[in-house]
């Protein structure tokens, strides 16, 4: 199987970004059938209209270079270069799953690609990012840490804590907020009541920056700078991606609470359609040569749930295992 | 006396109280829609968006304010959509409301509600699975309630709410779907702080709380060799001493069957206050049947195995009446 690294490198090239927001996209519109079908269990939190962000992030970091991000953590890991087996294989609770099974759709990880084990707390991953850029600045080993959050998280004291001290040490740190318009089942202007996040950096005087998340384009230019920026010396950046979560916030929620008409109007801007009609613009990509990237995508899926499908799940040892170093 | 699940026990009794008391509100992350669990579905519609209010993700804040409009006479039930959410928001209770009514030596008091859902067996990993009723012991102030039925959720709820110190009340999300007989009103209100004895044996006391007064139950109903008084705390803190107590005075045996990890759980208090009180008159040593001392794992069948079910708990009890001793847990010997 392709190691998670060379999947990441892919991203260098535009066709491998559109091959990888496909694949996101039939990963997550794979899960519901899953569930049905008896194979997952407890919640899962699609990213489904919030491909790019994901996508441009893990173009632009270094493997080396270390991701917090959230329980809505599919399309980051997927982007990072974690494998559909290794991504549905956790969901699933298989032993090739990328947390061996133990830890399911809430808790991703690779650290081969410096994918942290997804946090399921709202807010969490702030602070434990803020502590990864501490550690490069003190080891001055050029790394970068970018942690990824809803908006609901801008809500939460963490974020402003974290913000804070980021500020003041200039840590090496993104902050990119996906501002998806829903924290859980609540519109934005019911919890906040400013509607540009970005402009809580100024409280901290720190870099702000929103960006059209819908576009890889524009977010890889501003994740760019933003990284550029840290790796410098320069400290944190706020980065406020404007996007659109199709589905509801976790799968008991329907999302009868939305504006009729609104997730139709973002569906005009759909991440996946504008990165492949920029391509067909360019004379890159033909319409034929798109729909056989989408049906190879759609194989390779299914092919992948077949083999997750036919994996064991977890020995009853690894329950017992790494709880700490030595156990008494 | 109606049959209803014990997510709409939970819906009856915080209906209940917002009638029959002015200075009850709710407060809490997507209650209005009622929540994942719809453990609170149409109260807004009912109530209206002044006692059934919609907070941001911001659990330190509302917590707090909980307490601080407990403290000027009304009686906030705060709900964390799970337990664990109340890890950024700990100081507000047990370090703050807690000790409110100490400090202002008693010129205020916080009546305040937290409810919570909690607990295993639904594949919600482990930051949304563990019950952490550990967090709450300790802290002088705090009750800590844990139903098991629709009529103990309908009773307890409704005793917390009226309670004039804080009480946490911790809901298992695997029995919100179960159904049965509620007495609603005045007579279907449970003091905190009294166990119920569900089945009444001579062999020896099992002392249960929550999901394993069912565990324990469908252990017994397992076998014909034994049988034994199944006591249901309710209330974790304070827990009734009397009724164990006198339980197993007559058994000489206590069992204990806990849903959490071994170490640091709540039935090592229980055990030690029984021991203590019945030093000499135990015919086996006290016995704690728990999950392992590991993070619960996501994977169906290890999540299965990590929690006590019926035939591991019925193996442990027979085994402790043949041999005398306290068996080995499962996990003992799996290499690690």
């Amino acid at each position: 199987m392709t190691t998670s690294l060379k999947r990441r490198e892919k991203l260098n090239t535009e066709i491998g970004r559109l091959e990888r927001l496909l694949e996101i996209r039939a990963v997550e519109e794979s899960i519901q059938t899953l569930y049905n079908d008896g194979h997952v269990r407890g919640s899962t939190h699609l990213a489904i209209g919030q491909e790019a962000v994901s996508v441009a992030i893990a173009s632009v970091l270094r493997p080396t270079d270390i991701v917090t991000c959230t329980y809505r953590g599919h399309a980051t890991a997927l982007a990072l270069g974690v494998s559909p087996e290794g991504v549905l294989g956790e969901i699933c609770g298989r032993v090739i799953g990328c947390s061996g099974g133990m830890g399911g759709s809430m808790h991703l990880m690779d650290a081969s690609v410096g994918l942290m084990p997804t946090f399921a707390i709202v807010g969490a991953g702030l602070p434990v990012a803020a502590g990864v850029a501490l550690a490069a600045k003190i080891k001055k080993n050029d790394s970068v840490a970018l942690t990824i959050f809803g908006d609901g998280s801008t809500n939460i004291g963490a974020f402003h804590e974290t913000l804070n001290m980021a500020s003041i040490l200039k840590l090496p740190i993104v902050f990119v907020i996906e501002n998806n318009l829903y924290g859980e089942y609540t519109r934005i202007n019911l919890s906040t009541p400013i509607s540009d996040l970005a402009d809580r950096a100024d409280s901290y005087a720190m870099r702000k920056e929103i960006v059209d998340g819908q576009d890889v384009d524009a977010v890889m230019k501003s994740v760019s700078a933003a990284v550029d920026y840290a790796r410098a010396g320069n400290g944190p950046s706020l980065i406020e991606a404007k996007t659109y979560r199709y589905s509801g916030h976790s799968r008991s929620d329907p999302a009868t609470y939305r504006t009729p008409g609104e997730l139709d109007e973002w569906k005009k801007r759909d991440p996946l359609d504008i990165a492949a009609e920029k391509l067909i613009s360019q004379g890159v990509l033909t319409a034929s040569e798109l729909q056989q990237m989408k049906s190879d995508t759609s194989s390779r899926v299914t092919q992948a749930i077949e083999v997750v499908l036919a994996s064991e799940g977890p020995s009853l040892e690894s329950l017992m295992q790494h709880v700490s170093e030595k156990r008494n | 006396m109606t049959v209803m699940r014990t997510r709409q026990a939970v819906i009856q009794a915080l209906s209940d109280e917002l009638e029959s008391d002015p200075s009850v509100f709710l407060m809490g992350e997507d209650i209005g829609s009622g929540g994942p669990f719809k453990a609170t579905e149409g109260l807004i519609e009912k109530f209206g968006e002044d006692r059934v209010i919609d907070t941001p993700i911001s659990e330190m804040a509302f917590l707090g304010a909980g307490v601080g409009a407990a403290a000027m006479g009304m009686r906030p039930v705060v709900e964390m959509m799970f337990i664990e959410f109340i890890g950024v928001a700990l100081d507000q209770l047990t370090t703050q409301g807690a000790f409110y009514r100490y400090l202002s030596r008693g010129a205020y008091q916080v009546p305040l509600t937290i409810r919570a859902a909690a607990g295993a067996g639904l594949g919600f990993g482990c930051q949304h699975s563990q019950i952490l009723d550990q967090w709450f012991r300790g802290n002088a102030g705090i009750s800590l309630v844990i139903p098991s039925t629709p009529q103990s959720m309908y009773g307890l709820l409704r005793s917390a709410i009226r309670s004039n110190d804080p009480v946490v009340i911790l809901e298992h999300k695997a029995l919100y779907g179960e159904r049965g007989e509620v007495v609603t009103g005045e007579a279907g209100i449970i003091p905190i702080g009294q166990a119920r004895v569900v089945t009444e044996g001579k062999d020896l006391t099992i002392v249960t709380v929550g999901s394993t007064v069912h565990t324990a139950t469908a252990a017994m109903e397992l076998q014909s060799e034994w049988s034994a008084d199944i006591i249901d705390l309710q209330t974790l803190i304070p827990w009734d001493k009397t009724t164990v107590i006198k339980s197993v005075a007559k058994t000489g045996r206590l069992v204990i069957v806990e849903e959490s990890s071994y170490s640091g759980g709540w039935g090592t208090e229980i055990s030690s206050e029984v021991v203590s009180q019945l030093w000499g008159k135990l015919k086996t040593p006290p016995h704690r049947i728990t999950s392992p001392d590991a993070p619960i794992p996501y994977a169906q069948e290890l999540e299965k195995r990590y929690l006590p079910n019926p035939e591991y708990v019925e193996s442990q009890i027979s085994e402790l009446l043949k041999t005398g001793k306290c068996p080995a847990p499962w996990w003992e010997g799996i290499k690690s």
